[in-house]
């Protein structure tokens, strides 16, 4: 009955949201995977090509250098991330005092925006470069592990409140009786917690794998890929495609479909883990 | 047994401590540089900002009539504060009508929208900040259409979760006695979408105060937000003014830990909700 009834208010309830979501993300979609077969400076201006655009990308020497610069930071961002917020998440559990004053600081940096992050690291890896007679930007390496840095402080807290809320959802009791049994603390943290928050290290593990193969803001800021495009990531260099100079709109069009089939790929597999997990228990 | 706890309870501490403060030394590096000249600042940036180096408010200045940085706030809390109640009123009446109307329409139209969460922001932005140009939204007002349009897909996701689990009859009594489904809506089922709300008005507030592409590429340097200012201050090809940056960062830093702080509660709620959901 009350489905009926609420029918004819499509207009009222969906259409607004229908026609902004359209013009503003689907069309521009749309067409955008289109302009990836075509050259084009402007959008009327198209010219269709075929494959070439992405033949340029797979033989692009800085594409298949910043895809492998984004896979390696990804691998060590997540690994480093999940490690310590994890180590931060166990030793904050409980009531024990001063915890919320801890969880507060480790959190804060997380809502500081990403251009910001990246002059406030530029500064403290500059001046601690200084003393040697570098600066963030004469070695690739010093980019690479300053993103890293920057990465973990960024993320480290975020991550550590989404575990608390896991190990929180480990049954008393069970610890209890665990600590009954004289069970030392790394046979019940193997057997009992990590067990119980594998649903965290899951979601932990696909928002630091996202968040950092899409990272943007950071990069642009701390090195704008400097030196020579060496720590240039994904989504900087699809950026210098399309604005870094002109006529190379199509490859840069083509080098973000291949970016979103990559985070669309990443981002199904998560779904068919998380999908299997909640049939299991 | 009693003392070693005793002893490895302040080792935990005093190791908290510790990483507590190297969590903090970054800003506070940056604060006390705010106040040095850029020449200190470049050349002893660990050092206080003492006798010849104290730059008293030049940097602030600088950074600000530079930047103008107080519009970029005023803009900034605008587009943000908007751009999250649009999002919230119209994705919480469309993810109701998504779920209670069945129809093919809805549900291609779900699917489009959690579909829409997955794509990577660099996918669309050239198409859609032409559209923007072309359509006339290349301005604040424009930003916070756009941003409805971008924000609707996990706005709904979320709030269908949710409807999905509010029992039917409750909507229905209110139908009997007489409510139309607007009234429905608003006096019944909004009041009890208040948790998700929250989780959403935070994850989105995080996402649009601190984004940099989307309203750069629409907007520009027309109508700068805070970080197009700060990222404004690196200008073309010249050198820094270390000083004003600075300075602009802890103007930066500043209305972010004030939210955080006095919302602190909700958006640690609203983070772990949401990363249950998402």
């Amino acid at each position: 009955m009350q489905g009926k009834l609420l029918r004819k208010y499509f207009p009222v309830f969906v259409l607004p949201t229908a026609i902004v979501f359209a013009v503003i993300f689907l069309v521009p979609f749309i067409t955008g995977t289109y302009l990836s077969f075509t050259n084009f400076t402007t959008v009327n201006d198209s010219v269709f090509v075929g494959l070439s655009n992405y033949k340029y990308v797979f033989t692009s020497p800085q594409f298949l250098y910043s895809f492998i610069f984004t896979l390696l930071f990804t691998v060590f961002s997540v690994i480093s991330i999940n490690v310590l917020a994890f180590a931060l998440a166990l030793a904050l559990t409980g009531k024990s005092r001063g915890t919320n004053v801890f969880r507060t600081i480790f959190f804060m940096p997380n809502l500081i925006g990403g251009i910001v992050l990246g002059y406030i690291w530029q500064l403290i890896i500059n001046g601690v470069l200084l003393k040697y007679g570098y600066s963030i930007t004469s070695d690739p390496k010093f980019g690479f592990f300053g993103l890293l840095l920057l990465m973990n402080w960024q993320m480290i807290g975020y991550m550590m409140i989404i575990y608390i809320a896991g190990i929180q959802n480990v049954p008393t009791e069970i610890l209890e009786a665990a600590r009954v049994d004289g069970a030392s603390y790394f046979t019940t943290l193997k057997k009992i917690i990590l067990p119980s928050v594998m649903p965290s290290i899951t979601i932990c593990l696909f928002l630091t794998i996202t968040n950092s193969f899409k990272l943007f803001d950071q990069n642009l800021a701390l090195t704008s890929g400097a030196p020579a495009g060496k720590t240039q990531m994904l989504a900087l260099d699809i950026y210098e495609t399309f604005y870094g100079r002109m006529g190379y709109e199509g490859v840069g069009q083509a080098k973000a479909v291949v970016f979103f089939l990559v985070v669309a790929v990443i981002s199904l597999l998560q779904l068919y883990i998380t999908g299997k997990k909640e049939h299991e228990a | 047994m009693e003392k070693q706890n005793k002893a490895l309870a302040l080792l935990k501490i005093v190791l908290l401590t510790v990483i507590a403060a190297a969590f903090l030394f970054p800003i506070a590096v940056v604060f006390i540089n705010s106040f040095k000249y850029k020449f200190d600042i470049s050349n002893s940036p660990f050092t206080l900002p003492l006798g010849e180096a104290f730059a008293g408010m030049e940097n602030y200045i600088n950074g600000i009539t530079a930047t103008g940085f107080p519009d970029a706030l005023l803009r900034s809390l605008f587009v943000t504060v908007f751009s999250v109640a649009a999002i919230l009123f119209f994705t919480s009446m469309t993810a109701w009508y998504i779920v209670r109307v069945k129809g093919l329409f809805n549900k291609i139209f779900y699917y489009l929208l959690v579909f829409s969460m997955i794509v990577p922001f660099q996918m669309v932005m050239f198409t859609m900040s032409k559209t923007a140009n072309l359509l006339g939204l290349d301005n604040p007002v424009g930003l916070v259409i756009i941003y409805l349009g971008f924000g609707a897909g996990l706005s709904t996701f979320m709030f269908c979760g949710f409807i999905k689990s509010i029992p039917l009859s409750i909507e229905e009594a209110a139908t009997i006695d007489g409510c139309s489904p607007l009234q429905t809506f608003f006096l019944v089922v909004l009041p009890l979408l208040k948790p998700t709300a929250i989780t959403v008005a935070i994850l989105d507030t995080m996402w649009i105060w601190n984004d940099y592409l989307l309203p750069y590429l629409t907007v520009g340097h027309d109508y700068k937000t805070v970080p197009i200012a700060v990222q404004y201050l690196k200008g073309g090809y010249g050198s820094v003014d270390m000083g004003a940056m600075m300075a602009v960062l802890v103007l930066s830093i500043i209305p972010v830990v004030v939210f955080y702080l006095v919302c602190q509660k909700y958006i640690i709620k609203g983070v772990a909700a949401g990363a249950v959901k998402g």
